[in-house]
């Protein structure tokens, strides 16, 4: 039996913006075990919650992750509306979706430059964030912020979208989707790439079923299960089915990313066809008082929001479960018996969020 | 702004932010805003970077880390907080982990506002960076040069 070492992976490494810590037991180049250590950005903003007004904590919600801020802000304030019984205008609703499906999709082209990044083809990471930056451009236009957009509120949403804005987002996403199908041939056909992604990280579809895997992770191993079928917001009324792939690998999951994209621009382009006129948001009286559990599909996968009032304005409880948190034991399966060089890619295509994780 | 002289490499850390300014950081490096036309690339390596740029508030858990990768970088260096989490811990301020900005453990040379902040401001700071590198690195090679005289002398 050759010697083991210990590799430290983390706190602070190049591969990833945030920092998770790793300890690579390995067998000379082949992972053994990976024993992960978090904590490194615990802020504990759970506790917060007792002492800011549940329509405040809308704020700190969407500070949980500044990537899919809008799905927290939105996931917290729907719950509450539960609770409050208040009944959310429908044009409130198809405008929470269409937010959505651009924070899907800036997440999405985000994770697929950090993935070029991690294989080393920087000009394709280039090409996927100078996309994104068109996102980002029509969240600035409709809500004034970037990243951080404080535009839901408990009862719906702050600001309305006009006809025009409407349309000319139509316009800006028909020339987006031209460059995302020319980027989408680069990650699925070109040689390099395919050399670095197949075949590398399988996760099987009863071991993904077992570990409890979410999103686009456990879609890539052939489960197809997909939050927004259960109709929040206005998915409702809109048409598409979970994609899906049965291969398993790493190429797999760039695969059901990619096809997201698409999906995402036709979500919003029904919504956009779909969308009534009306108010944006209905009035809220008194306080919460009950609990609700709610779920959403994240660009991750599926983040889950308990909420528990007591009648007074701070609230009892806040609870999110997210998706990261949800992938890490798959992750961690996949680690095992991976070579080292392919540990950043492994741990990359369970898209993590760690800030999520540890809020 | 004056003319630069030297390539100065950055180094981000993300202490305890909502990931907000750190995706920010890494766009302003992208070819929209593109930082790298100031000379500036970069690195993963504490050892190679000469401006430290870190985002959110410090908690008990990475206390320790942002503190070593300052440690480990070498003279003249300097420090951007970016964000307002790295100010003074933001939004998370009364958080029960949060112990408080970047400067509760190392001297922080420029704050950059804003939450998240935005590229043209992290651009601005890392330019201000630069300009403060090279007084630092003025006076470094000054009193470099006096300490070997003082000590041929003796």
């Amino acid at each position: 039996m050759s010697t083991r070492s210990v590799v430290p992976f983390g706190p602070q490494h190049p591969v990833l913006p945030e920092p998770i810590h790793l300890d690579l037991v390995l067998e000379d180049e082949t992972v053994v075990e990976a024993i992960p250590s978090i904590g490194f950005i615990h802020r504990g903003l759970e506790k917060l919650v007792e002492q800011r007004d549940f329509q405040d904590y809308v704020y700190v919600a969407e500070r949980i992750c500044g990537i899919c801020s809008f799905m927290h802000g939105m996931g917290y304030c729907e719950s509450v509306e539960h609770i409050m019984d208040i009944e959310v205008p429908d044009r409130a609703k198809y405008l929470r979706t269409i937010w959505c499906e651009f924070s899907r999709l800036h997440s999405h082209l985000l994770w697929l430059g950090l993935l070029a990044d991690a294989f080393g083809f920087e000009s394709l990471f280039m090409h996927s964030w100078r996309l994104r930056e068109k996102i980002l451009d029509m969240f600035e236009i409709s809500t004034g912020g970037r990243l951080i957009f404080s535009v839901n509120k408990v009862g719906g949403v702050r600001k309305d979208m006009d006809s025009d804005m409407l349309h000319q987002f139509e316009t800006t996403l028909v020339d987006m989707e031209k460059d995302m199908r020319e980027l989408t041939k680069t990650f699925l056909n070109d040689y390099s790439v395919k050399t670095r992604l197949k075949g590398i990280g399988i996760l099987s579809k009863q071991e993904a079923f077992d570990l409890g895997a979410a999103g686009p992770f456990m879609r890539a191993s052939g489960i197809a299960l997909d939050n927004r079928k259960l109709g929040y917001a206005a998915y409702g009324n809109l048409d598409f089915e979970p994609i899906i792939s049965n291969e398993c690998d790493c190429y797999a999951r760039c695969y059901v990313r990619t096809q997201e994209l698409f999906q995402s621009v036709d979500l919003i382009r029904q919504a956009i066809a779909k969308i009534p006129a009306g108010e944006i948001s209905a009035p809220v009286k008194g306080f919460p008082k009950g609990e609700y559990f709610m779920r959403v599909e994240q660009p991750r996968g599926e983040g889950l929001y308990y909420v528990k009032g007591n009648g007074t304005k701070f609230l009892d409880r806040v609870r999110v479960r997210t998706p990261t948190f949800a992938n890490l034991p798959a992750m961690l399966k996949t680690l095992k018996g991976a070579q080292l060089a392919d540990v950043p890619i492994l741990i990359l295509t369970i898209d993590p969020c760690i800030s999520c994780t540890e809020r | 702004m004056s003319k630069l002289k030297r390539s100065p490499w950055i180094i981000h850390y993300d202490g305890s932010s909502c990931n907000g300014c750190d995706i920010e950081v890494l766009a302003s490096l992208t070819p929209l805003y593109d930082a790298e036309r100031f000379g500036v690339i970069n690195t993963g390596n504490p050892k190679h970077a000469d401006i430290f740029l870190v985002t959110g508030g410090i908690n008990a858990q990475n206390e320790s880390v942002v503190r070593q990768i300052y440690e480990q970088m070498p003279k003249p260096k300097v420090v951007v907080a970016v964000g307002i989490c790295a100010y003074n811990g933001g939004i998370f301020k009364d958080c029960y982990n949060i112990l408080g900005g970047v400067d509760k453990v190392i001297p922080v040379d420029i704050y950059v506002p804003g939450c998240a902040a935005r590229p043209q401001a992290i651009i601005d700071g890392i330019i201000q960076a630069t300009e403060l590198l090279e007084q630092k690195q003025m006076e470094y090679e000054r009193t470099e040069k006096h300490q070997k005289k003082g000590s041929d002398n003796t």
